[in-house]
């Protein structure tokens, strides 16, 4: 009866199925905590996500491995976005552990459980190996994502932003379902691994398998939050608590990235033409409407988001110029020129997001372009911090941001797009202009409240290794873009 | 030669310097941040002389070269190296930053620390624009130096700072990030080098030369700037602090020119033949147009900006003569108008730390109380005329002569402007310095203090220096001016 069972391999899954039990285990014990500041569960969540890094660590053989029936796959792409994952989250939960204490509703032990399981999600979706599997983790991500969200449940804006962002969002889901079911009745398979194969021995029927791409596309470009499927992120980055709004800023653009390199390069490589082709147009959308609408904002969360938008567009130009005329050599340096881009952009996001909170206090949230006014009066460090973080952003040298800026355009240089290169060096001329607002409110403004910042120190010592990481990793950006290179080059 | 790595002092001795003025933090430790500030720039200084002294005459190529790994992912390197045309900038570099940590040394009271840092950090990274030989490092300078003048201009401008610092800047970006897609076209077609030595032997179609060449024009023109793009200059030096205005005029405007003579002329030689004729008649009209365009001006500032100008397009003129006369004489040019337009901007920037006021209506009759501060003023004044025996003759009377070589009518045109020149720089100077007190802020002003004196006094020593004895000056570039018209006079394409 059982003859058809075989016990899977776990260990590739080990990271995640620590994470899933200590998860449990951190909500029941959060029952038993009595500690207003619930340090305990604090503590444990942060020792589980270094855990976890630890075993990925232990468990990482370099080679491509595939378990639970090929479900699910453990490669180096993996192991090395995971570990940006930890990293992010960890720096997340310490940035939003002053906000959430301020403020009372929102400092539960089912903060921490949410994050956890919003994490396990996304590591679910970048070892996804199966359609199934890949909906899983998004679901897991984007279902504890809305009850993050909707977690400030005094607020108004929160809830609204969280019904958006919860409509929107399964809208988006149920356009990848619809894509991948299309795919599969054309292949018949929903192995990503098997769909590649079919795909290249040919006899597939194009026009389900286009229809079923286009699909899938728009619900990728959802997730990513890239026009003209956008119109979540400024509502839902404004509307949530800024806590929240970094978590969903940061972390969630590895796993997007993930997702569409198994989907799209893993899977569909055969029609890279036709995605690539919908893509440059995705991108070139975003970067355009991204950096135009972040000027009008007055609020820097909304700006924030427009400039997430502009930011995931040029992450595209890196995956859209892997394969030109049917030619794959170029693919290796666009692909990892766009993970490059992820990582960079997330430190860069968490970053700011960090600024934000750093900034905020007890009933006051700091989020409007004005409170930052002055700040190098009151703070000259933190200042330094947040402008480096800008310049960063703009993509001026030595920071990373540039360098991140740099390996996407010369993929495109490479690919023989000169046009697009140009296109997106305009608009990001363009995008220049309102970081460097930030600059000057800092900077040329005077100051519309004196009163120095109060954030605790080890708030500040992060916010400040965030901030030089940034600069550091923009004199010496070596280490991470040959990171990079070096788990697609196993990984693909 | 010299063991030590000169270059990467050079560079780093002021980064560092100004991170440690940095931390000296608040005003209260202000007169600190002012020691530490001129001690970094003496000693950064120091470390250029041996680049001049020990500097080999009879070399036209790359000395002091250092060559190390940075991003072997793409094969960038951190390499520097100086020659004949670049070794006299990094000096002047140095020598200009102190003149402006002096300069700012009883002017600014505010935020001392931060203003002093600002200058040193850029003028390390304008010593690394100087002296990179690879591509990406040296366009990584080229961008980073905007920040410190960005804040520069806006913390410490005057009343339109903001609007002058955002023109500035995305002015300069614009430019810049077409330069980044041509050097990533380089990069691509030398497979994957992206030395600029390699990409100075590299064949390249014409076509494609043409491309890269107004890449490089547009990038290099607003530097510059040449006409029409130079409407960022006007407004960033007259919102400038005096210091800014300085390092703007002084140095900032000649990395555009510089940029000319290290990637366009060499890289694109076929181009540049090609398409002297746009880059000549911008270069005229710059010269005679602005220079009508100075005598107007009713704001000091404004003039001394746009004879600047003039006298940078007397400079583009002077490389797209193909002569060594021609562009020797530009490169002692851009030399002598680092010396006279800092010291005409210090000079301005003197009456208005006492009057706080640029326009040229509210002065008259400072000579009467200023005597010794009007006798140097004359000494620029006539310098920025291009008077002979000063500096200011020298660059622009070989210019002139290789322009006759060229083409007689260009040489007229370029002359003519020695004469609009001389009649804006002395109109200005006979309406601000002579007739009666004019006013009775004129009436209170006092002479120059000791520091003020000892700055115009060594530039004043520079200026007639280079126009008595220029030989130190042009000995040094003859070889590297002679091979890099060798280069240009052999066609690239195959």
């Amino acid at each position: 009866m059982f003859d058809n069972f075989v016990v899977p391999d776990l260990l590739p899954a080990a990271p995640e199925l620590f994470l899933a039990f200590m998860a449990l285990v951190i909500l029941m014990i959060d029952l038993t905590v009595k500690d207003r500041r619930r340090t305990l569960t604090f503590a444990l969540t942060q020792l589980t996500l270094v855990g976890c890094a630890v075993i990925q660590l232990g468990t990482s053989t370099g080679d491509v491995v595939y378990t639970f029936s090929n479900m699910f796959v453990d490669d180096l792409m993996a192991d090395l976005l995971k570990l940006f994952l930890y990293m992010t989250v960890i720096m997340v939960l310490f940035y939003s552990r002053a906000y959430i204490l301020d403020r009372e509703v929102m400092n539960k032990g089912e903060y921490y459980v949410l994050a956890l399981f919003a994490t396990l999600g996304m590591m679910v979706m970048i070892s996804a190996n199966n359609f199934v599997t890949i909906y899983l983790g998004l679901e897991l991500l984007s279902l504890s994502l809305y009850a993050m969200v909707a977690m400030n449940r005094e607020s108004v804006t929160s809830t609204e932003a969280a019904m958006k962002y919860f409509v929107l969002g399964a809208l988006a889901s149920g356009l990848l379902l619809y894509g991948m079911s299309m795919i599969y009745g054309a292949t018949g398979s929903l192995e990503i691994t098997g769909i590649a194969e079919r795909l290249y021995g040919g006899g597939v029927n194009k026009s389900v398998l286009t229809f079923g791409l286009v699909f899938l596309v728009a619900g990728l470009a959802f997730k990513l939050g890239v026009v003209p499927f956008h119109m979540w992120i400024p509502d839902v980055y404004h509307g949530a608590p800024t806590s929240v709004t970094l978590f969903i800023g940061s972390a969630p653009k590895l796993a997007a990235f993930a997702i569409v390199m198994r989907l799209l390069v893993n899977g569909l490589i055969t029609m890279a033409q036709d995605w690539q082709a919908m893509l440059v147009i995705l991108s070139v959308l975003s970067m355009a409407i991204g950096n135009l609408a972040a000027i009008a904002q007055t609020n820097l969360k909304r700006m924030l988001a427009y400039s997430a938008i502009s930011h995931m567009g040029f992450m595209l130009l890196g995956i859209t110029t892997g394969v030109v005329g049917g030619d794959a050599r170029f693919a290796l340096n666009a692909y990892s020129s766009a993970m490059f881009y992820v990582v960079a952009y997330v430190l860069m996001s968490a970053g700011t997001f960090g600024m934000i909170l750093l900034m905020a206090r007890a009933g006051f949230e700091a989020d409007n372009l004005d409170d930052f006014k002055g700040l190098n009066k009151r703070s000259p460090w933190f200042a330094g911090i947040m402008m480096m973080l800008m310049f960063s952003m703009a993509g001026v040298p030595f920071f990373i941001g540039f360098f991140a800026k740099f390996a996407v355009l010369q993929a495109v240089v490479a690919a023989g797009y000169m046009w697009l290169a140009i296109v997106a060096v305009l608009f990001s001329l363009i995008g220049a202009f309102y970081y460097l607002r930030v600059v000057k409110l800092m900077y040329f403004d005077a100051p519309l409240d004196e009163s120095p910042l109060t954030a605790a120190l080890d708030m500040r010592i992060l916010i400040s290794a965030n901030g030089l990481a940034v600069a550091l990793l923009g004199i010496f950006p070596q280490v991470i873009m040959s990171l990079c290179a070096y788990a697609l080059l196993r990984s693909l | 030669m010299s063991t030590y790595p000169l270059l990467s002092l050079a560079i780093w001795i002021p980064i560092v310097a100004g991170l440690v003025v940095l931390a000296t933090g608040s005003d209260r430790n202000a007169p600190l941040a002012r020691m530490l500030a001129l001690f970094g720039s003496i000693a950064a200084f120091l470390v250029t002389i041996p680049l001049w002294t020990g500097f080999d005459i009879a070399n036209g190529g790359m000395q002091f070269v250092e060559l190390r790994n940075w991003i072997p992912r793409f094969n960038i390197n951190y390499h520097l190296g100086v020659d004949g045309i670049s070794m006299l900038f990094v000096v002047l570099n140095a020598f200009i930053t102190i003149i402006v940590v002096a300069a700012g040394w009883e002017v600014i009271q505010e935020k001392v620390a931060q203003y002093n840092a600002a200058f040193l950090i850029m003028s390390g990274l304008m010593n690394g624009i100087f002296t990179s030989l690879d591509g990406i490092l040296f366009y990584v300078f080229f961008e980073a130096s905007l920040i410190p003048l960005y804040l520069i201009i806006g913390v410490w401008g005057g009343p339109n700072r903001v609007y002058a610092a955002f023109k500035f800047f995305l002015y300069t970006l614009f430019g810049s990030l077409l330069f980044l897609l041509a050097l990533m076209y380089l990069f691509i077609n030398s497979g994957g080098s992206f030395s600029i030595l390699e990409w100075h032997k590299l064949p390249i179609a014409l076509g494609a030369q043409i491309w890269l060449f107004l890449a490089f024009l547009i990038a290099f023109a607003v530097k510059v700037p040449m006409w029409p793009v130079h409407t960022w200059l006007p407004d960033a030096h007259v919102e400038a602090p005096t210091g800014g205005s300085i390092v703007l005029a002084a140095i900032a405007l000649k990395l555009g020119a510089y940029g000319f003579l290290r990637f366009s002329l060499p890289i694109a030689p076929d181009a540049s033949h090609e398409l002297s004729g746009l880059v000549v008649a911008l270069s005229l009209i710059a010269v005679v147009y602005i220079g009508f365009v100075a005598l107007v001006q009713a704001d000091m500032k404004k003039l001394v900006a746009y004879s600047s100008i003039a006298h940078m397009g007397f400079v583009t003129l002077g490389f797209f003569m193909f002569s060594a006369m021609g562009i020797e004489g530009a490169l002692v040019q851009m030399v002598s108008h680092g010396f006279v337009s800092g010291a005409m901007f210090f000079c301005i920037g003197v009456m208005y730390d006492r009057v706080h006021s640029r326009q040229i209506s509210d002065y008259g009759g400072v000579v009467n109380k200023m005597p010794k501060f009007a006798a140097l003023f004359m000494l620029f004044t006539m310098a920025n005329a291009g008077l002979p025996a000063t500096s200011g003759f020298v660059g622009e009377f070989m210019v002139i002569l290789g322009a006759v070589k060229f083409n007689f009518w260009v040489a007229f045109a370029a002359a003519s402007s020695m004469v609009i020149g001389a009649a804006y720089s002395l109109w200005m100077y006979k309406r601000v310095i002579f007739g009666d007190v004019a006013n009775h802020h004129v009436e209170e002003l006092s002479d120059i203090n000791k520091r003020e004196f000892a700055i115009l006094g060594v530039l004043a020593i520079a200026t007639l220096w280079m126009g008595l004895y220029p030989q130190p000056f042009t000995e040094v570039m003859h070889a590297s001016v002679n091979d890099l018209l060798r280069h240009v006079a052999i066609s690239k394409i195959q």
